[in-house]
C-alpha cells in the first residue's frame, strides 16, 4: 500500500508544484495552541513536520531552540507530543505527520515503545536528527514494518559514494540539507546551486521524494520551487516569537504566513 | 563486558565507536559525519607518523614543561595518620592544567588539515585558556565557546584567553554553563565544518574526540610511571591513584598506563562533583547512578529525567559541572575497574583549605574533590599504602570563589 506521505507527493505533482512542509515545535507555546497552530495551517500545508521538543539541541539555530525552551518550560512531555498529533489527526482533512526530534529522546523512552505510540498516534514519519546512517539501519527497518517512513539525511558534505548508500536503504522520502549550517541559519548558498546539488541527488534515484529544508523563507522558497517539496521551520518559530511578544494570537499569524509561502509555490 | 589487556583502552571500540558494546558512538548529524571521518583519517595517520610524535615531544619538553612534579606531601601524609600521600603536580604545566596535551595536539590536527579556525568549549576556562595559548601559537583563529555563568565565576581564565587574542562566545541557552557551551560549539561547527577544526576539551563527544583526548593526557600517566620507578624502584604495591571527574579527561591521562594492573594493586577512585552539601542537584552520574543516556554525541551516564531531558547539574567546580561523563569511564564502573565516588562541595573547601594550610601547593577546587576524598580515607590505610592525588589544576582561577567561601585567599 501507498504511505500517505508518498500520495501527497503525489498529489502535489500533479498540480505542478513541490509540497509545503511545515515545522513547528509541539507544545510551543502550550499543548492547545500548538494543536490549534496545525490545524490552523494543515489547510495550506501538505505535511506537518513536529519537533519533539529536547533541551541539548546540537543541530537547531535560535528559533527552534527557542520555540523548544519554550514547549518544555510548559512542562510537554512526550507522552504530549503523541497525544496532540492523536487529537489533529482526528480532522477528516489531516495532513501526513512526521515527528522530528534527538535521538536521546527515543533512546530514553525506549525504541519500541516510541515507534509503536508513533503508530497508535498516526504519525507517518520520523526524522531523528542525530541517528545517521549506517547506524539507523536497524531502527529504521523497525519503522518500515510498522509504515512509518524513516526519513534519511543527506547534506552538502555527504560524499556522492555515501548517497548512494543511503538513498538505497531510504524509504519514500529523503531531506536534503541545503547547507552547512544548524536550522534557521542565513541562507548562505544561492538557491541555484542548492538546486544543482538537489538535481545530483535526484539523478541517483528518481522516483524517492527529496525536500530541501534549512534555512528557508518567503523570499527564497520561490526560487526553490522546482523540487518535490520544501521545508520551512525556523521562520514559524520565529513567527510565534514574535506574536507572542506583542501579545497577538500566533495562531491567526501562522495561518497567514502558511497561505502566503504556498502562494508562491503553485 | 571486558577490558582487553595491552590495547590503550580509548582503542578498545568497535566500528561504530562503542565501548563495551553500549557506551560512546557517534550520534551527530549527517552533515559532520564527513568533517569526523576526515578527522578520524588524519589523527589515525598522524598518530603513527614519525615526525608528528617529534613535534609533539618536542612541545612537552620546551613547551608544556616535561615532566611535572611528583612529589610527597609529607605534612598532610603525617596529618592524616595512615597512607603516604603523594600528588602528581599536573598543575605545573604550562597554563596550569591538564587541558595542555589535548589543545596541543587539537593545534596540530588542525594545521595538518589546513585548517586556519579552531574553536573549542570551556567549563573552567583551562580548556579554553590552553586552546587559545596554542591558537596564539600555532596562529589560528580560535573561538571559546562558554557559558555565562562559567565567565562569571572563572575570570583569571577569562582575562587570559582574552589576552591571548581568542574570542569567548558567550553561551546564554539552558543553566548557562559547560553543557549548554558544548552544544554550542556543536552547533557552530555544524555550520563551519568546512573551515574550522572543532576540538572537545574533555574525553567526550563523538569517538574520535575521546579518541585524540585520551591518547593526549596519557602523556601523565606516561611520565608517572617514570616517577614511580624513580621513587619506589617499581610499582608499589597498594596504589591508589585518585582523580577528580567532569568529563574525565585528567582521569584517563592519570590512569592510562596502570589499567593493565590488577586492581587490587593499583586502584583507581576517581571523584566526581557531589554538589552542595544540603541539595538534590549533583554533577555525578556514575557515583549517583544515572541512567545511560545520549549526550553530545554519545551514550554514556548521565543526569536526566525520565523523559530524557538533561537535568541540571550543581557544583562549585565548573570544570566538573557536566551532566554527563567520558563513555570510557563508564566502560571502566561497568568492568569494575575503576571504582566512583563523589565530594560535595563544602567537603572539596575544606580539602582545600587543609591542603593549603599544610602544604606548599594549591589546587584548584577540581582536584580539591579529589584531596577530599585522599583525606577520608587516608586515616584508615597504613604506611604501606600508597595514595597519589592528581594535582590537575591551580587554585588561581577559583580566588573569587574561595574568597567568598573560605573569607580569604591567598597564592
Ligand atoms: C583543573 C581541572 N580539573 C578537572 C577538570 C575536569 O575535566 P576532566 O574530567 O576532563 O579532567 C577540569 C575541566 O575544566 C579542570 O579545569
Amino acid at each position: 500500500m501507498k504511505s500517505q506521505i508518498s500520495s501527497v507527493f503525489n498529489e502535489c505533482k500533479k498540480e505542478n508544484r513541490p509540497a509545503l512542509l511545515t515545522y513547528t515545535v509541539a507544545g510551543d507555546n502550550s499543548k492547545k495552541k500548538s494543536l490549534e497552530i496545525l490545524k490552523s495551517i494543515s489547510g495550506y500545508a501538505d505535511i506537518l513536520e513536529i519537533g519533539f521538543p529536547h533541551n541539548a539541541p546540537t543541530a537547531d539555530g535560535p528559533q527552534i531552540q527557542n520555540s523548544s525552551y519554550r514547549a518544555l518550560k510548559k512542562g510537554i512531555k512526550l507522552k504530549d507530543v503523541f497525544q496532540i498529533v492523536k487529537e489533529y489527526k482526528k480532522n477528516k482533512n489531516a495532513k501526513p505527520c512526521i515527528l522530528m526530534g534527538y535521538y536521546q529522546m527515543v533512546y530514553r523512552y525506549g525504541e519500541k515503545k516510541f515507534i509503536r505510540k508513533c503508530k497508535q498516534a498516526g504519525v507517518n514519519g520520523l526524522i531523528i536528527v542525530d541517528l545517521p546512517w549506517p547506524e539507523n539501519k536497524a531502527f529504521a527497518r523497525s519503522c518500515k514494518k510498522n509504515s512509518i517512513t524513516f526519513i534519511q539525511l543527506l547534506s552538502p558534505t555527504t560524499s556522492k559514494e555515501r548517497m548512494k548508500k543511503i538513498i538505497a536503504s531510504s524509504h519514500d522520502m529523503i531531506y536534503y540539507i541545503s547547507m552547512l549550517s544548524t536550522t534557521g541559519g542565513k541562507l548562505k548558498v544561492s538557491p541555484r546551486k542548492i538546486l544543482e546539488n538537489y538535481n545530483k541527488i535526484k539523478k541517483i534515484n528518481k522516483s524517492k521524494n527529496l525536500v530541501i529544508g534549512f534555512g528557508i523563507t518567503n523570499k527564497t522558497i520561490g526560487a526553490l520551487k522546482k523540487s518535490d517539496g520544501l521545508v520551512v521551520g525556523s521562520l514559524l518559530c520565529k513567527e510565534i516569537e514574535k506574536s507572542l511578544k506583542k501579545r497577538q494570537n500566533p495562531v491567526i499569524k501562522l495561518n497567514k504566513m502558511v497561505k502566503e509561502l504556498r502562494k508562491k509555490i503553485s | 563486558m571486558k577490558i582487553k589487556k595491552g590495547i590503550p583502552l580509548i582503542d578498545q571500540h568497535d566500528k561504530n565507536g562503542f565501548y563495551g558494546g553500549k557506551f560512546g558512538g557517534n550520534y551527530v548529524a549527517e552533515t559532520l559525519k564527513k568533517p569526523i571521518e576526515d578527522l578520524e583519517k588524519l589523527f589515525k595517520k598522524s598518530r603513527n607518523d614519525k615526525n608528528f610524535l617529534k613535534e609533539r615531544d618536542n612541545l612537552y619538553e620546551n613547551y608544556v614543561g616535561r615532566p611535572t612534579r611528583f612529589i610527597k606531601l609529607q605534612n598532610l601524609s603525617n596529618h592524616l595518620g595512615g597512607a603516604q600521600i603523594y600528588a602528581k603536580m599536573v598543575s605545573d604545566a604550562n597554563g596550569g592544567a591538564h587541558k595542555i596535551y589535548n589543545a596541543i595536539t587539537h593545534a596540530m590536527l588542525c594545521k595538518r588539515a589546513k585548517k586556519k579556525y579552531i574553536c573549542t568549549d570551556t567549563g573552567a576556562g583551562y580548556n579554553g585558556k590552553m586552546f587559545s595559548m596554542v591558537a596564539k601559537k600555532f596562529s589560528l583563529g580560535c573561538k571559546v565557546f562558554m557559558g555565562i555563568r562559567d565567565i562569571e565565576r572563572q575570570k583569571p581564565n577569562c582575562d587570559a584567553i582574552r589576552r591571548n587574542g581568542a574570542e569567548i562566545i558567550p553561551v546564554t541557552s539552558g543553566s548557562k554553563t559547560l553543557v549548554d557551551a558544548v552544544s554550542e560549539c556543536i552547533r557552530y561547527w555544524v555550520s563551519n565544518c568546512d573551515k574550522v577544526h572543532m576540538g572537545i576539551g574533555s574525553l567526550v563527544g563523538p569517538n574520535i574526540f575521546v579518541k585524540i583526548c585520551g591518547w593526549s593526557t596519557a602523556q601523565i600517566s606516561r611520565e608517572l610511571k617514570v616517577q614511580l620507578e624513580e621513587e619506589f624502584g617499581e610499582i608499589p604495591s597498594k596504589l591508589k591513584l585518585i582523580n577528580c571527574v567532569g568529563g574525565g579527561s585528567s582521569a584517563y591521562g592519570f590512569w592510562s598506563e596502570f589499567i593493565d594492573y590488577n586492581k587490587n594493586q593499583v586502584e583507581l577512585i576517581g571523584v566526581e562533583a557531589g554538589g552542595p552539601k544540603n541539595s538534590k542537584l549533583h554533577a555525578a552520574p556514575l557515583s549517583k547512578n544515572s541512567k545511560i543516556g545520549v549526550l553530545h554525541g554519545a551514550a554514556a551516564y548521565c543526569i536526566q529525567d525520565s523523559d530524557g531531558q538533561i537535568n541540571k547539574t550543581e557544583s562549585i567546580s565548573s570544570g566538573l559541572d557536566y551532566p554527563s561523563v567520558s563513555p570510557i569511564h563508564c566502560f571502566l564502573k561497568d568492568t569494575g575497574r575503576a571504582k566512583y565516588t563523589y565530594a560535595t562541595d563544602e567537603e572539596a573547601l575544606d580539602a582545600f583549605k587543609l591542603v593549603t594550610e599544610l602544604e606548599d601547593i594549591s589546587p584548584s577546587l577540581e582536584p580539591a574533590h579529589a584531596f577530599a576524598i585522599a583525606k577520608k580515607i587516608s586515616p584508615k590505610l597504613n604506611s604501606s599504602d600508597v595514595i597519589i592525588i592528581n594535582s590537575c589544576g591551580d587554585s588561581l582561577k577559583d580566588k573569587d570563589i574561595i574568597k567568598k567561601r573560605l573569607g580569604n585567599y591567598s597564592r
